[in-house]
């Protein structure tokens, strides 16, 4: 233990008997008196960098902070004035009225939808990744590999816009003849459910029961081959060494899948699949706007969505405020918690 | 030695090079199809007989679409957009994580958590938009003119399209060139600048690649909040809205008829609803709108591949 002794900071002067404070102390005093004004010197002298730092700072400022001054506005009277500085205080109301009023229904309706799209894509889109890079190591060809994984980034690239209207295209129905897709499933079931739905005007894409199914597939579709990229990486990571030993033990191939590969990109599986958790409730609203109309809101609406229709149609603006900031706070809720996970699981903060 | 094959490797090797191909051929042929589709006659492609190649091949659609002023209009401004766009969101991104990459900033925990949180917590649209309109609002008090006046490729250039995860990514490469260096270039009389410009924007080319393309794709394919703002002003959309708007008024695969026009009142005189469908022009649109990205796509798809890597993100 460090002890402190009185001549750390005081000196003895023998000649008058009497103790003064020393020069290393009055050092030390001068310091810690100008903690600020050094500070202050430093970040002066350093200020191109600082000045480096400012437009971004601003910008984020404007256009990410700002718009939270308005969810204020979700605690406040809407009928009071129309902008947020000048209406009055609220309370809960608001959120009362939200979740149990009488557009209740359609918010919990949106809300379990939020969650069952985010379950539904962490349950079918994580794995496939994975399987995807474990398919791309058997290819041993470069050239071939190469070929296979420039196609399937590809729909990566794509813009929200081109990919739902090619999906709502290729899965039309009714009016302007079929699409292919539906075309390939009325052949596959020649009657029942999907091929009333394939045949109905919107086709499937609309329709309540296979809009989920839809567009899982067109996630998967879209993502599934960029998001192989970092599980490739991982599995190619592991050295020959380990398969060259398990192969004189005897290993076959499954074995090798199962007691090399496996366990060495398990680390990777882990911290994607927590950072999937983490981003769950945000759900890209741009695809499921685009996909959704009238007819399959039952089981595409989603918050934002919802949200956004409220403030479009401008009856609850405070409504779709409150709503939409209870869905991104149970979101970032999500994320502290699976980062907080992660950094105890791996030791690796992912922000 | 050769060793000799198991069955079970051969199935599991038969098994992947199927499931890749099958998935490598289906991530492609939607376009292929849109492809030949654009290309076949009103009632092929209405009839659903287009299945790889063109069926009854013309190129009417094209010549529908190329004789489309707005469909150009919007194009350009796509591309004025994504170019002026990713030049400014680089400068303040190259910036700032250039300064976010110093370890004497002060108060850099502080800043990246400022940043950092933008990626848990986000107002929502409905806040967003509020905000944005506001900021028109004071673009055109400046500008002199009418909100619904100014021109509002500005707004989305210069309020939309920022990203932590870019900032990130580049923090990250800039923390990952060694300290010597930069002393020597100090010690040599480089200003802060300097050092940027010249040290550190050179030793890392891969990701400020990769960042910029991100920049310029998520710009090139944005929709959302350039159809929410600009509303009103269909001369300067960019061509993703003007798609969407062509698939909402002129068909009805989207809204129901009484809501839009149809595509008899939608299709312009000389071209007559029997030669040339609606679906036709819809292939055709998104055709061109998607080459730009297919001529660079080959070229970009390895920095991408080595960017999400570098996503991996560091402590």
């Amino acid at each position: 233990m460090f002890k402190l002794k009185c001549d750390d900071f005081l000196e003895y002067d023998e000649a008058t008997g009497t103790y003064s404070m020393s020069q290393e102390q009055k050092v030390r005093d001068e310091t810690e008196r100008n903690h600020w004004k050094t500070t202050g010197i430093t970040i002066l002298k350093d200020w191109r960098l600082y000045l480096m730092l400012v437009p971004m700072v601003v910008v984020y400022l404007l256009w990410r902070y700002l718009p939270m001054y308005q969810l204020l506005a979700a605690f406040k009277n809407p009928a009071s004035a129309t902008k947020v500085e000048d209406q009055v205080w609220y309370g809960l109301t608001n959120f009362k009225e939200l979740f149990f009023g009488g557009q209740a229904n359609e918010f919990w309706r949106a809300f379990r939808n939020t969650f069952i799209i985010a379950f539904y894509g962490l349950l079918f889109g994580f794995p496939f990744p994975i399987i995807l890079a474990l398919f791309f190591n058997e290819v041993k060809s470069n050239i071939a590999r190469s070929i296979m994984q420039v196609c399937v980034y590809l729909p990566k690239f794509m813009s929200t816009v081109i990919i739902t209207a090619l999906t709502i295209v290729l899965f039309r129905g009714g009016t302007m003849g079929t699409g292919i897709v539906s075309k390939l499933l009325m052949a596959i079931s020649p009657s029942g459910a999907l091929h009333d739905a394939a045949t109905s005007p919107y086709g499937l894409v609309f329709s309540d029961r296979y809009f989920r199914a839809i567009y899982q597939i067109v996630g998967i579709w879209e993502h599934g081959g960029y998001d192989s990229i970092v599980f490739f990486a991982a599995v190619i990571a592991v050295s020959p060494t380990s398969y060259e030993a398990a192969q004189i033990d005897g290993a076959s191939k499954m074995q090798q899948m199962r007691y090399v590969v496996i366990p060495s990109i398990l680390s990777t599986v882990v911290i994607m699949l927590i950072m999937k958790v983490g981003t769950l409730l945000s759900v890209g609203y741009e695809k499921v706007y685009l996909m959704s109309n009238t007819s399959n809101y039952e089981s595409a609406d989603i918050v934002a969505t919802l949200s956004n229709r409220w403030s479009e149609s401008g009856g609850s603006t405070a409504l779709g405020i409150a709503a939409e900031m209870v869905n991104n706070l149970i979101g970032m809720i999500l994320v502290i918690g699976a980062n907080t996970v992660a950094k105890k699981a791996s030791g690796v903060s992912l922000y | 030695m050769k060793r000799k094959i198991e069955v079970s490797e051969l199935i599991f090797k038969i098994v992947a090079y199927v499931f890749l191909i099958v998935f490598a051929l289906l991530c492609v042929y939607p376009f292929i199809y849109a492809l030949s589709c654009s290309f076949s006659s009103a009632n092929a492609v209405e009839s659903g007989k287009v299945v790889i190649i063109p069926v009854e091949f013309q190129s009417i659609a094209y010549k529908y679409v190329f004789t489309d002023n707005k469909y150009w209009i919007s194009y350009a401004n796509t591309l004025f957009m994504a170019v002026v766009g990713t030049i400014w969101c680089m400068v303040y991104t190259l910036m700032g994580a250039y300064a976010l990459s110093k370890k004497r900033l002060m108060g850099r925990h502080a800043w990246n958590f400022f940043l950092v949180f933008t990626m848990w917590f986000s107002a929502g649209i409905v806040p967003q938009f509020l905000n944005y309109q506001t900021t028109g609002n004071i673009m055109a008090a400046i500008a002199g003119k009418p909100w619904t006046e100014i021109d509002e490729k500005w707004l989305v250039i210069i309020a939309m399209g920022m990203n932590a995860t870019n900032v990130i990514l580049l923090r990250n490469s800039f923390e990952g060139v060694p300290a010597e260096i930069e002393e020597a270039a100090r010690i040599d009389g480089a200003t802060e600048m300097q050092i940027l410009w010249k040290v550190y924007i050179p030793m890392s080319k891969a990701t400020i690649a990769t960042v910029a393309l991100f920049f310029a794709i998520s710009r090139w394919n944005g929709y959302f909040w350039a159809m929410r703002m600009m509303k009103q002003q269909n001369y300067s959309w960019p061509v993703q809205v003007y798609i969407r708007d062509f698939i909402d008024k002129s068909s009805e695969l989207v809204k129901p008829h009484e809501e839009y026009a149809s595509w008899e009142e939608v299709i312009r005189g000389g071209y007559s609803t029997k030669d040339l469908s609606a679906l036709s022009v819809v292939y055709a649109m998104v055709i061109c709108a998607v080459i730009p990205i297919l001529c660079i796509y080959p070229f970009i798809q390895k920095y991408f591949a080595k960017g999400v890597n570098m996503g991996g993100v560091k402590e």
